[in-house]
């Protein structure tokens, strides 16, 4: 990886603080002005956990800076939940998406430690006493941890990802046997946060390839017995900016925070373009 | 200020709100239907139901069967009228679902296969593993994509409804990419804005359910109802909240205590884990109370213990739980029982509609967890909700859409000078003001422990009271907030300033209609009054908004044909 992929690189500007010591903003007391965060020793059973945020703000300065940040937290609260201690007690600037805070609504995928992670399912402990978040790569940031999600939506969008099927509907439910249940089930647990697409080395370079989560929504419906819609899937992904982009480095893979087998989802479906079609 | 015309707006893009806008689609192509959500769709709190969707499809199931379950775990207090309506549109909602190709399991013949849940007498509760909610979120949104009639406004907040003459024809967000109120008229508003679980501290609910469209309604001069019934489900994770589904215990799974024992026995032995949430909480409280709960960091629980069912059973159905109860406390429910307690997961009361979904405001409607049918009465059954979305979504979108095929044409510029109006509120509140010393979150969490003091499985006058006295104090605190963030670009700090607005309002009303139901019902549970009275109590109770707090009053209950009997089981 090229250097300024380091979750290091971005320039520190002087005013980079970490304060400790002193009375604990716990309880929210009325602000003073010029008022800096400040914390006291952990409680017992607690972890102190210094939590390096990449920070944006358009309105403020062109470039990206790091924010240092200490929190008491317990060993088996979430990154996220750090997070919100920045956030409600620290500095109420900071700006991040979350909603359902264990790993299924795919709101707050950030790179964190270098790896993209969702910060609702990694512990305190096993990121303590020092962590590193920045927002994912290869979109563009709005502020803070919050990218522009609009372009990976695209790429979603174009691969028709709804059942087509016009034989017209059975008064009933269509039969489906758990085993073609099973077919698709792997890549129906897609949940949209993008931790795969933007951490392909692919989709930082080409904005034009789809990216690893659209193909994986097409795969859902393209073997899913109930559908028809393969065929002009597979023609849109048989083009340019489709799935023969992919160079197999399975990063996608390990970013999934559902455990989908996303590379081999690939493969699935390069074999179907050369192999199945028409 | 920029505005937008359509003929339909809805506010939410859970289940219900995606539901109510496939079903306006549906009924003709020409409607243009806006979908405002502040979250993307697929961000809503749907996506963490788990257990399953409720419909009477299985063998020996029928509707009067899923009917009275429901009447008799509402504590009688449902509307009998909307539980008919309710239950007999549930299969054929779930058979569209399927036609839409959401990915229900399947039984060996390939149908969609049900599975046992609280409170219902029979296997009636579909399921897709331990997703459900996730995919039937999916498939719903996967399936909006569809009709070009409907335009998605991803990440705008709601902050008003634009009533003008009587009438509810659009509302005033703020598009969180700039800060700025946008107009979006229509001739007919559908709120679909999920719960309020985030007025307590200890809930299960996501971050976002901040009873946002409630407060709307509320300030509009539409009463909330039933507010007073907030639903325990009985297994949650301590620490987090995070949910354990029923179908754990549906698919047989144990609660135990510490001394090893299934204390259900002696709370309710016919039903035993298969028991409705409201007993189960009180049971598990009860326990905690005379000491045979576990003590832990996050204070007492008790064990759901599902390792008898064998690793295969957890992997096929419960797939979910293992992963949760692995990552988030690290331990495997295969081989060792999970930590639970009660935690704060739904709320019964909302919004008063009609069957389709119409407020008493003209022009504005409600569904899903947001409204009160009322369907769910004093406690809701486990798998009833997500139907509820499909259900009563789909009849209020259709109903919107043929009220606003009527309507002539709204006449914008009076609309968007209440949009404006809105806009110079929000700079000099929040944006600009010089003035304030509060944090938000010092208020919010001192909201949120006063109602789980307040409000919590028991209750009482004094506790109530209470309550009551702490939210009007901070509600008069919350006059002197003050924001680090001016910025316009995702200022989340403003979006969590309103969304503290709002839930000040709804546990208002909360714990108001609580000190005033002396009785106890489903999930209202007084310990200073006991029993259930229906002769003074067989009524739903209707928050209206007043300065000096909250006005209740009352309401009939529709009775159709299963007079109120002693709820046994």
């Amino acid at each position: 990886m090229p250097d300024d992929t380091s979750p290091w690189a971005a320039p520190e500007p002087e005013d980079t603080e970490l304060l400790e010591g002193g009375p604990l903003w716990e309880e929210g007391p009325p602000r003073e002005p010029g008022a800096k965060p400040r914390i006291g020793p952990p409680a017992e059973g607690q972890v102190r956990l210094t939590v390096r945020i990449r920070r944006y703000n358009p309105e403020l300065r062109e470039e990206s800076w790091w924010e240092e940040h200490a929190v008491n937290m317990e060993p088996t609260d979430r990154l996220l939940d750090a997070l919100h201690q920045v956030k409600w007690y620290h500095d109420g600037t900071l700006a991040l998406r979350r909603s359902c805070a264990h790993g299924v609504c795919g709101s707050d995928a950030m790179m964190i430690n270098g790896r993209n992670r969702l910060a609702c399912k990694v512990l305190i402990k096993d990121v303590a006493p020092k962590c590193t978040v920045e927002p994912i790569r290869g979109l563009p940031v709005l502020k803070d941890l919050i990218v522009d999600m609009e372009p990976f939506f695209e790429g979603y969008h174009a691969m028709l990802p709804y059942l087509i099927n016009d034989e017209g509907e059975p008064r009933r439910e269509r039969l489906q046997s758990p085993e073609e249940r099973h077919r698709y089930d792997d890549t129906t647990k897609c949940i949209l946060c993008a931790a795969c697409t933007t951490s392909c080395p692919i989709f930082w370079g080409d904005e034009e390839y789809v990216g690893p989560a659209a193909i994986v929504n097409a795969h859902r419906f393209i073997y899913d017995s109930r559908d028809r819609g393969a065929d002009e899937r597979l023609r849109i992904l048989s083009e340019r900016t489709g799935v023969f982009r992919c160079r197999t480095t399975f990063n996608c893979t390990e970013a999934c925070p559902r455990g989908i087998e996303v590379t081999k989802a690939i493969q699935e479906v390069k074999r179907s373009i050369l192999f199945d079609r028409f | 200020m920029q505005t937008f015309v359509h003929d339909i707006v809805i506010v939410g893009g859970g289940g219900a709100g995606l539901r109510a806008a496939i079903a306006a689609a549906e009924v003709s192509n020409a409607l243009s239907v806006a979908l405002v959500s502040k979250v993307y769709p697929m961000r809503s709190h749907t996506v963490s139901a788990e257990g399953g969707s409720a419909a009477a499809m299985g063998e020996g199931d029928s509707l009067d069967l899923h009917a009275f379950d429901t009447i008799r775990g509402s504590d009688y207090l449902a509307d009998q009228e909307a539980v008919e309506v309710f239950v007999a549109e549930c299969p054929g909602e779930i058979v569209r679902l399927e036609h839409w190709g959401c990915p229900w399991s399947r039984g060996p013949d390939g149908r969609i296969a049900v599975r046992a849940f609280g409170g219902m007498s029979v296997n009636r509760t579909v399921f897709a593993a331990d997703k459900t909610g996730f995919h039937l979120l999916h498939t719903l949104f996967q399936t909006s994509l569809k009709y070009e009639g409907i335009v998605r406004y991803d990440e705008f907040f709601v902050t008003k409804l634009l009533v003008e003459d009587g009438r509810c024809a659009g509302v005033a967000a703020i598009d969180l990419r700039d800060s700025e109120v946008r107009c979006i008229t229509a001739k007919a508003v559908i709120l679909c804005t999920g719960g309020a679980g985030r007025i307590f501290s200890f809930t299960t609910n996501g971050a976002i359910k901040t009873g946002d469209g409630m407060a709307l309604a509320y300030r509009a001069g539409v009463p909330l109802k039933d507010m007073e019934f907030v639903q325990y489900h009985p297994t949650g994770l301590p620490g987090t909240g995070i949910l354990m589904t029923e179908a754990s215990r549906g698919e047989g799974g144990y609660l135990t205590n510490r001394e090893g024992k299934r204390f259900l026995e002696e709370y309710i032995p016919s039903k035993m884990e298969l028991g409705p949430r409201d007993i189960l909480s009180r049971a598990i409280i009860q326990e905690i109370e005379k000491g045979r709960a576990f003590d832990g960091p996050y204070g007492q629980y008790v064990h759901l213990d599902v390792s008898h069912l064998g690793e295969k059973l957890i992997d096929e159905k419960l797939p979910f739980v293992r992963e949760l109860a692995r990552n988030f406390v690290g331990i495997d429910p295969v081989h060792e029982p999970i930590p639970v307690r009660p935690v704060v997961h739904y709320m019964m009361g909302g919004i008063d509609t009609d069957l389709v979904g119409r407020t008493r405001l003209p022009g504005l409607y409600a569904a899903g967890e947001a409204a009160c049918v009322s369907m769910n009465g004093a406690n809701r059954l486990g798998s009833n909700s997500l139907s509820e979305c499909l259900v009563f979504g789909a009849r209020s979108g259709r109903q919107a859409a043929e009220d606003a095929l009527e309507a002539g044409q709204t006449d914008v510029r009076p609309v968007e000078k209440v949009a404006q109006a809105e806009q110079a509120r929000l700079v000099a509140t929040y944006l600009e003001k010089e003035t304030g010393r509060e944090r938000i979150s010092a208020i919010r969490r001192e909201l949120q422990a006063a109602m789980e003091r307040g409000a919590g499985v028991f209750r009482t006058e004094e506790s109530l009271k209470e309550a009551v006295e702490e939210v009007r104090g901070l509600r008069e605190r919350y006059r002197d907030v003050a924001l680090d963030d001016r910025d316009r670009a995702f200022n989340t700090e403003l979006v969590a300033a309103l969304e503290l607005d709002n839930m000040l309002d709804v546990a208002e009303t909360v714990v108001r209609a609580g000190l005033e139901r002396r009785e106890s019902r489903g999930s209202h549970t007084r310990r200073d009054h006991p029993d259930r009275d229906d002769e003074r109590f067989l009524k739903h109770s209707l928050a209206f908004t007043a300065p000096e707090g909250p006005r209740i009053e009352y309401g009939d209950v529709s009775i159709t044909r299963w007079p109120p009997a002693e709820r046994k089981y």
